[in-house]
């Protein structure tokens, strides 16, 4: 009877064996890369940067190892000195609020290169292996307006949707935080949908957080009870395209497809695809070269790209998309011209208080002139800086200014319903 | 006679009367070892890359002991999560359900936050240091001793109360982070002024003050609750309110005063996490250590050198668990919550086979036989090792309670 057991028991480990001995055959070797998110694969946002992270590190045959759930906070820190106990050789951080904690990181470990993305201090940092990347996304933005602004025609067109009493029609935007990223990405979209169709005003909402599925949700229903015909956000959760698809409103995203869940509704999505910037921190790793503390990608590089349209796009879209990106890339169309949008400037009160876009210039026309815009990341604009060259403001030109958008006016047309920072 | 027809249920269960210290130590060791077995078996079937059965456990030893950074940052996760449990104990042992934990501890880095940032370089380091401290204990105690108050005078839920709290505690100091960094995106810079000292720059340098002010504390409050006047009536209050006050204890006060000092240990940890650990606070700082807390402090029943073995153990899970997601290739975390509960999960269900026994039909009894001889014939090749460690600490308990009560 017992014998029994035995058998069963040395089987048993005559499998496990043979498949640790199997399992060992296939692990990989070479060297290691790090990767820091803030959320896990759950968030648009940082499954974009996790797909991205391990496309590049199987292309270039490295071992790929990720963080996930790191918070903006000393723990960042702690997962960045980890990573590199672990044997990574470059490390890489998603979020905005880690860079104080990368920065910290690239000090204590200068053999170690560490990236950060839509950081804003490595301009001024002067570490060597500390770097900031971002890409034009506004650009991408300004194309899924393109989207956005045929379909708006399209519905105008067939009598579905009625412009407001002032004449215009209603756009809606759920942003995370009311800082330039946000801001830069809402205005880009805002104006691509103004190229076709030029009575349209927007509500914006702020959630005040990066990833809050159920405020991104109750966010674009106020919206769309407020009258918006068209949707999108900058926020990570499938709250507010889920929220479109029930009300059967059209939804722009960002940083992934949601046509899987949203198939009546999804437009488009801009998208920033890092893949390219990571095969370029790994292979200036292994070759032991310095690359730029700060790059901004393009259409050019690939960083920037718009997904497949969804099924719910006007017709001819696609070839006015086409156009409208050449146009971009031949620098033909800029993204904020200034001729395309007023600015409306409210000096700030003897406390320094209630100001608006305290740092512009605008002539009589309210179109813009100068801006004194914020590189340093101090929250305060830089006097001596002026972005607005040739008629547009020059956004993300990380080879004169940095990569991380600064793009922070509140232009006439867009309204804000709340504020979160 | 329906009854005559019955037949035998298939178990039934009793309470056991007398368990030797060594079954009992097997038990627990039994149900850690198979919660890692499901754990790896989880991990090795789900992994998208393909790392074996045994990389699992090498994994979580690498994860703790591979360098000396994630050694001393082990012990230190493992110090901070015995203070807080620790703290929880008076409390717990007054019967005053302490949820609170992790919103007395923001409370405690929030008031170690303030100091710094208003008062940092307007006043010398050590005294910043001091009152940095006395922020944090007020800060956390006054979070404390509200729900005190109320229980004790309007006889309010505390366990709803402290709860509650938490969110309040979180929410303020989001609040104070976007009133001083007006711009953001919520999150803080570490502060440079009024950082507590450290022996040197190296992981042990910077772990090391925080580990042994913990152990001391523990050794502190363990004396306390043992030794003390104090001690002895929150446990009168625990036991019965009404026999508390017939022998003329002020119940009122003994409650105050007893969650006070638990808000206050709890208090030093946000002490220490902002002031000598992170230099900075966040909204999620406290880990929810809080909550954790309970459950070391409910596994030891109340023994802090119990204590002490659980929070290294807990420790061990999350600090290896983390090293196992990124080894495997995970980028999911509901998958690690997963497996990390398992393990908890078996580590809290032994408790039961511990207080009780099951006794299976005869016919049964012959199947569970055959199913538990892998583990009998270990568990009875380990038993002298089990004994050894039972009597160790019946022992220690012991000569811990002698003189006491």
């Amino acid at each position: 009877m017992k014998k029994g057991y035995k058998g069963i028991v040395l089987a048993a480990m005559t499998v496990a064996s043979v498949a640790a001995l199997v399992a060992c055959g296939t692990k990989s070797s070479g060297a290691k890369f790090g990767l820091i998110t803030l959320h896990d694969e759950n968030s648009t946002y940082d499954a974009n940067f996790i797909d991205g992270f391990k496309k590049a590190c199987d292309a270039k045959k490295v071992e790929a190892k990720v963080t996930t759930g790191i918070n903006e906070d000393n723990g960042c820190y702690e997962a960045a000195a980890n990573l590199v106990d672990s044997g990574c050789k470059g490390v890489f951080a998603d979020s905005f609020g880690h860079e104080a904690f990368i920065k910290k990181a690239a000090e204590e470990f200068p053999e170690v290169n560490f990236g950060h993305a839509t950081g804003t201090s490595s301009k001024f940092a002067n570490i060597s292996n500390f770097h900031n990347a971002f890409a034009s996304i506004y650009q991408g933005r300004y194309l899924a307006g393109v989207v956005a602004g045929m379909k708006l025609q399209s519905m105008i067109d067939a009598k579905t949707v009625t412009a407001g009493a002032d004449g215009n029609y209603k756009l809606g935007y759920i942003g995370a935080y009311t800082y330039a990223e946000v801001i830069s990405g809402y205005t880009s979209w805002y104006l691509g949908v103004k190229s076709i169709v030029s009575n349209v005003t927007m509500d914006v909402t702020f959630t005040g957080s990066w990833y809050d599925e159920v405020k991104e949700k109750n966010g674009a229903n106020t919206l769309i009870d407020g009258g918006a015909v068209i949707v999108s956000q900058h926020a990570d959760s499938m709250g507010a395209p889920s929220a479109c698809e029930a009300k059967g409103v059209p939804n722009v995203s960002y940083n992934g497809s949601t046509a899987a869940k949203c198939p009546n509704t999804f437009l488009v999505s801009s998208r920033i695809n890092w893949q390219p910037y990571f095969e370029l921190m790994i292979d200036n790793t292994l070759a032991g070269k310095s690359y730029d503390t700060d790059y901004c990608g393009s259409f050019a590089d690939g960083m920037v790209e718009l997904t497949d349209l969804g099924t719910a796009c006007a017709p001819g879209t696609a070839e006015k998309v086409a156009e409208v990106k050449a146009a971009l890339i031949a620098g033909t169309t800029h993204v904020f011209d200034t001729s395309k949008f007023t600015v409306t400037v409210v000096p700030a009160d003897a406390d320094g208080k209630n100001g608006k876009n305290t740092a512009a210039t605008v002539d009589a026309d309210g179109h813009l002139t100068a801006y004194a815009a914020d590189i340093d990341g101090d929250y305060a604009p830089d006097a001596n800086v002026n972005v607005v060259t040739n008629g547009h403001f020059d956004e993300s030109n990380a080879s004169k200014y940095r990569s991380a958008p600064y793009f922070d006016i509140q232009i006439d047309g867009i309204n804000l319903l709340n504020v979160a920072f | 006679m329906a009854h005559e027809n019955k037949r035998e249920p298939l178990f039934h269960i009793v309470k056991r009367m007398d368990i030797k210290p060594g079954a009992k130590v097997g038990i627990k060791v039994l149900s850690i070892f198979i919660g890692l077995l499901i754990a790896a078996i989880f991990v090795v079937a789900l992994s998208p890359k393909s790392n074996n059965f045994f990389g699992f456990f090498g994994s979580m030893a690498s994860g703790v002991f591979s360098t000396p950074r994630r050694f001393w940052k082990y012990l230190l996760e493992a110090a901070l999560l015995l203070g807080v449990s620790i703290a929880l104990v008076p409390a717990f042992k007054m019967k005053f359900w302490n949820l609170g934990g992790n919103g007395q501890i923001l409370m405690g880095c929030l008031g170690t936050c303030v100091v710094m940032f208003y008062l940092g370089g307007k006043l010398p380091d050590p005294i910043l240091w001091i009152l940095m401290l006395v922020a944090a204990v007020a800060f956390a105690g006054i979070w404390a001793v509200i729900p005190a108050l109320f229980k004790a005078f309007f006889k309010t839920n505390e366990s709803l109360f402290t709860l509650m709290l938490n969110y309040i505690a979180a929410i303020l100091v989001g609040y104070t982070i976007s009133s001083w960094y007006p711009k953001g995106t919520g999150s803080m810079t570490p502060l440079t002024n009024g950082q507590l000292p450290i022996i040197n720059n190296t992981p042990f340098g910077k772990c090391f003050l925080p580990i042994v002010l913990f152990v001391f504390i523990t050794t502190a409050v363990a004396l306390y609750l043992k030794y003390s006047k104090h001690g002895y009536e929150l446990s009168v209050v625990g036991e019965s309110e009404n026999t508390a006050r017939y022998i003329g204890i002020n119940v009122k006060w003994v409650t105050i005063r007893t969650v006070l000092f638990s808000g206050i240990l709890c208090g030093l940890v946000g002490f220490v996490l902002s002031g000598a650990i992170n230099y900075m606070m966040s909204t999620n700082m406290d880990s929810n250590m809080g909550f954790t807390g309970i459950m070391v402090a409910w596994l030891s029943h109340f023994s802090p050198i119990v204590m002490v073995f659980i929070s290294l153990f807990i420790a061990f899970i999350t600090k290896g668990m983390s090293q196992v997601n990124e080894d495997f290739g995970f980028t999911d975390e509901n998958l690690s919550s997963v497996i990390t509960g398992i393990i908890f999960f078996l580590l809290i269900a032994s408790e039961f086979f511990v207080s009780y026994k099951i006794i299976w039909r005869a016919d049964a009894q012959k199947v569970v036989d055959k199913i538990a001889f892998p583990f009998v014939w270990v568990g009875k090749k380990l038993s002298p090792v089990f004994e050894k460690i039972g009597n160790f600490f019946t022992g220690l308990k012991l000569k811990l309670t002698k003189g006491g009560k």
